[in-house]
């Protein structure tokens, strides 16, 4: 078996801040993998690198044996639609907030050829249904759904086509605590049947302990720690690990 | 039995007689003449100009005389002309810094090499209905006679970038995009930009570049420069090798002296909008400017999001000819449109009612 | 140059004529296709076929036999003053009989004629985008173009079912050309749009203030989007015209008086005339 996702000495600078410094990443079929950090630690920017969206100063990403960094936009946007998912920290950057909640389910289907209408429906409304919104909304406008049920609907916008591999941005970050645990029962749900690669990026060690298989530690660009979940956040090694554990503890 | 409505051509011919007529007016009057049009309005014939980007004050007094005063219309007809004259070659840029001067100020010095130059300007008139003006015939009052100004007059924005205060504009030696032969297209540099603004409708720049002022788009501006007079053409003919002078046209040029922070390569500085229309229009070269400012915004690695700074949005619509054509066509007739969205409407409000009775 | 109007033959100089035919071979060349163009000002206002007449200009000979229609009528006064136009300055024929013309330029209607290969159909176009409903960034909607995104498109259309049980777009409605761009057929009536599937003659859009031209050759594939389940359905009014009496022309709506009285007519005037003058020659 091979990586589905590979990095290697990724390198990006802002000016005099490195925001990427030597990083190198594997994610394997079926596997979580969560990169924690404070703000500005450069996880966002990796998930960005990665997802081919800003180009490294240096360095290389190869998904399935295709390398991301080099392929043209129609091959990249090809690939947003069909293998990947993106599920954003604010669900507005990732509905459309004027189409109904089938509409936007339905636009990756459609977008690769779907043209039964009534298939469609059913699809969106099946997904509604596995992301605990009542399918009588259907018809309803994002805008009218609470924060935690439009962060549902993006998760179902982005399941329905069975993406390989999903980038997720603080999937929780906006939202309330209660709120949060049920978004990641069923994030682990999903992520479980559906045998989904998952790329977290979170600055919530809570989230990263009950969804990851394995967590990168990163801090300044530099990936400074890396293992098992558990090992991580039982015995880190690292003091910058050690500080992040003991604050959410603490916290 | 019905008949359709016939007849267009005749009724055609019969509206642009009576055009023709109301544009005469009371035929007791005496008949308004171009020459008298292109003294005494100047000042609309200078708009026409500008907007109908064609520079001859004889054509734009026809073009404002046939347009019965509407300058849009007059703009349309002067581009209508333009578009069919043939193209020898393009002239070397003005050189704005040996302009004769009729005009020039600066809000940045009190007093600047060349001086505060005034000119003729309503400035400082009180806007009180002058009703002697009412009755023709009156003296004019005698106007100061000086010598003409032959001092140097550098322009007030190369004195600050010589200083370092104030970015220098990139030069090159390429020729410069031509949107009345290349569409359109983003982003689109600054040459075709300033192009576009140059013909643009004075209200729409005017209403913009005050929208910056207010808030939308954090602009700073000074008028570092006006400047108003003559400036000569010059152009190099292919077959003598030399640049030869073809005349002198009467241009408005105006530099906005705005704030720049600074980036990660070049320190904080001062940054130029640039304004140039024909004829003497200091609102639109002043607006041209603060738009010009504005649409900048992205490339100085500043938040892009108010209309004036947006490129799309400011140059698809400053277009006057373009603009009135697409709200006029609005006129023409649109049954067959009409008659689809009846249909459409009926069946929906049908369904609508089986609907509501079940 | 003619010396009488003092403007070259169909008002638009040479070298221009040239450009814009370049224009229309790369718009042959890729159906459906945007091809930016430097468009001229005209005499004529833009909106009111600035890009049909810069067409009809750079293709029209001395020989040609042109039709203008506005709303599928000759003597509209926009159609009347487009033929006056070129009466005047190329001197052509001019003809209300759409199988007479060689060249037809038209405003928001395709004849019900059958066109055939000898025949061109120039259309006034006003916005050459077929998404600029959805996306009013023209640099965004190329750039859907070059990579065949029309996700969106769909996306409306599926809105509309959901919303009202059908698709709610009875002109201007969107079509793909030979399987690959989506195009804007300009505002005829979806009526008109399974005309242009296989039409021999050759399809010509003109955008004069949009600086477009694009073009869809003969016999080329043209689909209305739609769904499996809910087929694309050409809407007319269901009447007879109650001049001729036929059942499958599209109908205008004339209001007689103003106690709700209406009857329906045929909008193409040229195929109503003919079709009264064979009834009373049978009669």
């Amino acid at each position: 078996m091979s990586a589905l996702l590979s990095a290697r000495g990724l390198e990006l600078r802002f000016g005099r801040i490195a925001a990427l410094d030597g990083v190198d990443l594997d994610i394997w079929p079926g596997e979580v993998v969560a990169i924690v950090g404070e703000s500005g630690s450069g996880k966002t920017t990796l998930l960005r690198v990665l997802s081919g969206l800003v180009p490294p100063d240096a360095g290389g990403v190869i998904f399935d044996g295709q390398d991301v960094l080099g392929m043209n936009e129609a091959a990249r946007r090809n690939l947003m639609r069909t293998q990947w998912g993106f599920v954003h920290q604010n669900p507005r950057d990732g509905l459309r907030m004027g189409v109904s909640a089938g509409g936007n389910i339905g636009e990756r289907l459609m977008a690769t050829g779907a043209r039964h209408y009534g298939n469609i429906r059913a699809a969106a409304a099946d997904w509604l249904r596995r992301v605990e919104i009542d399918p009588d909304r259907l018809d309803a406008l994002p805008r009218t759904f609470s924060g935690g049920m439009q962060q549902r609907l993006q998760i179902a916008r982005t399941l329905v086509t069975h993406p390989r591999l999903v980038f997720m941005d603080e999937p929780t970050g906006g939202l309330d605590v209660s709120v949060q645990a049920r978004l990641l029962d069923l994030i682990r749900a999903l992520v479980a049947e559906l045998g989904l690669s998952v790329l977290l990026v979170t600055h919530d060690i809570a989230a990263a302990r009950l969804l990851a298989h394995r967590i990168l530690v990163m801090r300044q660009g530099q990936v400074v720690e890396q293992g098992l979940t558990d090992r991580v956040l039982d015995d880190p090694q690292h003091p910058y690990t050690q500080l992040l554990v003991t604050s959410v503890l603490a916290a | 039995m019905y008949v359709a409505t016939k007849g267009g051509e005749q009724a055609i011919g019969a509206a642009h007689a009576w055009l023709a007529e109301t544009r005469r007016g009371d035929a007791t009057l005496p008949e308004l003449t171009v020459p008298q049009i292109e003294e005494q309005l100047g000042l609309a014939v200078d708009r026409v100009m500008a907007e109908g980007s064609c520079h001859d004050r004889g054509l734009a007094a026809l073009a404002v005389k046939q347009a019965k005063g509407d300058l849009i219309e007059a703009a349309f007809l002067l581009r209508a002309y333009r578009t069919t004259l043939p193209r020898f070659g393009a002239s070397a840029a003005l050189d704005t810094g040996a302009m004769h001067i009729r005009r020039r100020i600066s809000a940045t010095y009190k007093d600047l090499p060349g001086g505060q130059v005034l000119g003729p300007t309503f400035d400082y008139t009180h806007r009180l209905l002058d009703f002697a003006l009412a009755a023709e015939g009156n003296a004019l009052p005698a106007v100061p006679h000086a010598e003409p100004n032959t001092a140097q007059t550098p322009r007030v924005t190369e004195l600050l970038a010589r200083e370092g205060l104030m970015q220098r504009e990139a030069t090159s030696e390429a020729e410069p995009g031509d949107l009345t032969r290349d569409p359109l297209s983003f982003p689109a540099d600054r040459a075709v930009r300033l192009q576009a603004l140059a013909r643009g409708d004075e209200g729409f720049l005017l209403g913009l570049g005050y929208s910056t002022q207010r808030g939308y788009g954090n602009a700073h501006p000074f008028v570092g420069e006006i400047r108003v007079g003559e400036v000569a053409v010059c152009f190099t003919p292919p077959e003598l090798g030399f640049e030869i002078e073809l005349g002198d046209i009467g241009v408005t040029e105006c530099q906005m002296v705005n704030q720049f922070k600074g980036s990660r390569t070049e320190p904080p500085q001062f940054t130029r909008g640039y304004g140039l229309v024909f004829g003497h229009g200091e609102r639109k070269a002043m607006a041209m400017a603060l738009v010009d400012r504005g649409l900048r915004a992205e490339e100085l690695g500043e938040d892009a999001d108010a209309p004036a700074q947006q490129q799309e949005f400011v140059l698809y619509h400053c277009d006057n000819v373009e603009a009135t054509g697409f709200v006029e066509h609005l006129k023409l007739p649109h049954y067959v449109d009409f008659q689809s969205e009846l249909e459409n409407v009926r069946t929906m409000r049908a369904s609508a009612m089986q609907a509501a009775a079940e | 140059m003619n010396a009488q109007t003092g403007y070259n033959f169909a008002y638009v100089d040479e070298s221009t004529k040239r450009m814009i035919r370049r224009a229309i071979l790369k718009g042959v060349a890729i159906p459906g296709h945007q091809v930016p163009f430097g468009s001229r000002e005209m005499p004529l206002p833009y909106g009111w076929g600035t890009g049909g007449i810069q067409v009809t200009a750079s293709i029209l000979g001395p020989s040609d036999v042109l039709k203008v229609i506005d709303q599928g009528a000759d003597d509209t006064t926009n159609a009347v003053s487009i033929r006056a136009f070129f009466r005047r300055v190329a001197g052509v024929a001019t003809t209300e009989r759409t199988a007479e013309a060689t060249v037809i330029q038209t405003r928001h209607r395709i004849p019900e004629h059958a066109l055939t290969e000898r025949q061109i159909l120039v259309y006034q176009v006003p916005m050459p985008e077929p998404l600029f409903r959805l996306e009013a960034r023209v640099a965004e909607t190329k750039r859907m173009h070059a990579l065949a995104d029309y996700g969106l498109m769909h996306v409306k259309l599926y809105e509309d079912i959901a919303r009202h049980g059908h698709i709610a777009t009875s002109y201007n409605y969107p079509v793909m050309v030979d399987g690959r761009y989506l195009m804007s057929p300009s505002p005829i009536p979806a009526f008109d749009n399974p005309k242009m599937d296989r039409m021999p003659a050759l399809q010509l859009f003109g955008a004069g203030r949009e600086k477009r031209i694009y073009a869809v050759p003969p016999y080329t594939a043209v689909r209305s989007l739609d769904f499996e389940d809910h087929p694309f359905r050409p809407i007319r009014a269901p009447h007879a015209c109650t001049l001729c009496g036929s059942r499958e022309s599209y109908l205008d709506e004339v209001i007689t008086d103003d106690r709700g009285g209406k009857m329906f007519v045929c909008s193409d005037t040229d195929y109503c005339a003919e079709r009264q003058a064979a009834k009373a020659a049978a009669e």
